[in-house]
């Protein structure tokens, strides 16, 4: 009979016969996952609140984006649950002393935030096709369904004065408002799990917090960058097959100017929050390094030599320094924007991946090492859910809810620039 | 007609009325009553151990009572209890090993070095039949300067981080010190066994959640020795209460010499050790 976390762990010189990898991959899709959920309801935020013009395209899309993946930042934990059907005595009998205890309280809070604003910033449009389908005579079984959604979603209110909407976008920016600390309170939260663990020495930062926050914006910028893209992209594609106006857009050419000058403006702010990431996370190894607690032999041990390829190549080359020169070299393409994206989610993905399964490659012994082999092919339960295989569904559903949420929340339902 | 300006003051007026005779009440905390119960009774019970590891010799009765009192699977490499070597060398190396958790005793002089991950597959793909293989060091005996046995068990410490981070409150201290775990109510996150820094806690791979010494609290509690105490032929294991000053385990360690592990991390261990080198981990 195999203990939990045999099957993936092995072990090399001392370790203590309970220690395993019992952190897997669904633990690092956690952070990875409510990190894009606090990043794009920052990026959306900076448009409401501080009024950044040229990000209002992609305010909207990073808020309905952010709601999408809301519902799936839970998901990793409770596949990772030994027994998932107890996962509710989290919000039940929540033992406050624990950080974990908190998530039911700060999820809701932060989900009611995001689902208020949508509803303030939508309202318009859910009254107009409240009334649109009501007038419509002969209506199908379909249109009926959307009736019914759109007229529970008024929540009885259909004044669309000037003055109402006026009052919309007033609450709209307090919400903003008020959401960027709840925002960065759920993620920063995810990381004082980890900070808070004083039996690790790798994780127990107080920077640990802050470290998540700035790579969640990071990482949630990037997944904006890219998913806005992909839906121009295909918008485009369109309107070159049909040579017709389609939605908003009067034509290809148009949509082209649109896209490239949302993802310019963007592209900035992903900077910037890359150098912080950058910065705090040196800093965090600097500073163990220069103190040499009784721990650093072990962990450097690990940082320079075990995990040396996935820390300093795959996360700080490839997934920082590649695209951070991609961005900043003159004359920047949307092909290269895809790119580099792509390469700093990697980069943000394999931060989580070095924190979580780097901070259990070494014993409590700080005499051993434990290596992680991930399970690819489930053969049961347990390998399907803490394998490749759940990492992937985890990451895929938010783009399958993102597709569901834009039918009743359009990203694009005005002309996108004046 | 009610304005709602009226409904809102009488709704306030209301509410403030009910509370102020509510407030009246002690809320009563059940943790403060059972400390109060605690107190009355002449003495209370604080349970601690003491290791004696100048009298273990690594015969491993211990870990095969506490796996069969416990019903934790014979055949599994997790344990609540278990015994490490250490052997230490002229050139001033530490060579540590805990097969099985020294369930089998110590029966070799090779030390395992455990699995080798040259011949782990490279990629990850391969089938699992090609696992690594364990390795083992022989050591001359006229290199060793020192070797000793060190068992290990949960700390019950007076400062426990796992009952800290339990998000459900399933781990609990019980008033005479022992941490435990309510199988029915761990939810299996992991974080306990995360947060305990002497790795003690495990995954139970019956009924899938936290798992840990308890001192055999269902044989203490009844006049019982745990398992281990009882299973030891040489005596290195003791448990006593501490509030007893005429119990033997409270006699030594107010009078020997004694320490305990990884005392940095703040978390006041109540397993205290006699004759700990410090190369132990």
């Amino acid at each position: 009979m195999l203990a939990h976390g045999e099957l993936w762990t092995v072990k090399e010189l001392f370790v203590y016969p309970n220690e395993f990898i019992y952190w897997s991959i669904q633990i690092v899709m956690y952070p990875f996952m409510t990190g894009l959920v606090a990043g794009a309801f920052v990026l959306s935020s900076l448009y409401h609140v501080f009024g950044i013009k040229q990000l209002k395209d992609m305010a909207r899309f990073a808020l309905v984006f952010s709601f999408a993946l809301l519902p799936i930042a839970p998901l990793p934990i409770l596949l990772h649950l030994q027994s998932p059907f107890r996962g509710i005595n989290v919000i039940m009998t929540p033992h406050f002393t624990s950080a974990i205890a908190a998530f039911g309280i700060v999820f809701f809070s932060y989900g009611a935030i995001v689902a208020s604003e949508i509803w303030f910033l939508y309202r318009k449009h859910i009254v107009d096709s409240a009334l649109k389908l009501r007038e419509k005579k002969d209506k199908t079984l379909v249109d009926q369904f959307w009736y019914l959604i759109f007229c529970t979603l008024t929540l009885g209110s259909y004044d669309v004065s000037e003055e109402a909407l006026h009052t919309d976008e007033k609450i709209v920016k307090i919400l903003a408002g008020v959401g960027i600390p709840v925002a960065c309170f759920l993620h920063g939260y995810a990381g004082f799990i980890f900070g808070s663990v004083k039996a690790n020495a790798l994780w127990m930062t107080p920077l640990m917090p802050v470290i998540f926050i700035m790579s969640a914006i990071v990482s949630g910028i990037a997944l904006c960058m890219l998913t806005y893209i992909l839906t121009m992209e295909i918008k485009k594609f369109l309107a070159h097959r049909k040579k017709a106006a389609l939605g908003v857009f009067h034509s290809e050419a148009e949509i082209k100017g649109v896209e490239f000058h949302v993802i310019q403006m963007t592209a900035k702010y992903l900077i910037v929050f890359m150098i912080a990431a950058i910065s705090l996370e040196l800093l965090d190894m600097i500073f163990r390094g220069y103190t040499a607690l009784k721990s650093w032999d072990v962990i450097r041990s690990v940082i320079y030599g075990r995990d040396f390829n996935d820390i300093f190549i795959l996360q700080y080359g490839i997934g920082n320094l590649l695209p951070f020169i991609m961005f900043l070299m003159p004359g920047l393409t949307i092909r290269r924007t895809v790119v580099g994206t792509i390469l700093v989610l990697f980069g943000v993905f394999m931060m989580r991946w070095n924190v979580v399964i780097g901070g259990q490659a070494f014993s409590l012994s700080f005499a051993g090492y434990m290596h992680y082999h991930m399970p690819i092919i489930p053969t049961d339960w347990e390998t399907f859910k803490e394998g490749l295989f759940g990492a992937v569904s985890v990451g895929i559903a938010p783009f399958v809810l993102f597709w569901f949420v834009n039918k009743i929340f359009p990203v694009f339902i005005e002309a996108p620039s004046e | 007609m009610i304005t709602r300006r009226d409904f809102l003051k009488k709704s306030v007026i209301t509410a403030a009325g009910v509370a102020l005779p509510l407030a009246a009440f002690e809320v009563l905390d059940p943790k403060k009553l059972m400390a109060q119960e605690a107190a009355d009774t002449k003495n209370g019970t604080r349970w601690a151990f003491v290791v004696d590891t100048y009298k273990c010799v690594g015969c491993g009765l211990c870990v095969k009572a506490c796996k069969l009192e416990n019903e934790v699977p014979y055949d599994t490499s997790v344990t609540r209890t278990w015994v490490e070597r250490y052997v230490i060398t002229k050139d001033g190396k530490t060579h540590a090993d805990t097969p099985k958790g020294g369930r089998d005793g110590f029966t070799t002089s090779k030390i395992s070095l455990g699995m080798s991950e040259e011949a782990a597959p490279k990629d990850m793909m391969a089938k699992p039949e090609t696992k690594p293989t364990e390795k083992f060091e022989d050591i001359d005996p006229n290199d060793i300067t020192k070797a000793f046995f060190v068992p290990k068990l949960c700390n019950q410490c007076d400062n426990p981080p796992c009952v800290q981070v339990c998000p459900v409150g399933a781990t609990y201290q019980t008033p005479d010190g022992v941490v435990l775990v309510d199988r029915t109510w761990c939810i299996g996150c992991g974080y306990c066994i995360m947060g305990c820094p002497y790795g003690v806690r495990f995954f139970h791979p019956v009924y899938h959640t936290a798992e840990k010494c308890t001192f055999c609290y269902h044989r203490i509690t009844k006049g019982l020795k745990t398992a281990c105490v009882q299973a030891c032929p040489f005596g290195a294991r003791q448990i006593g209460n501490l509030k007893d000053p005429n119990d033997p385990v409270t006699k030594i360690i107010m009078t020997e010499r004694v320490s305990v592990l990884k005392a940095e991390y703040g978390t006041k261990p109540q397993v205290f050790y006699i004759g700990l080198d410090k190369e132990v981990r």
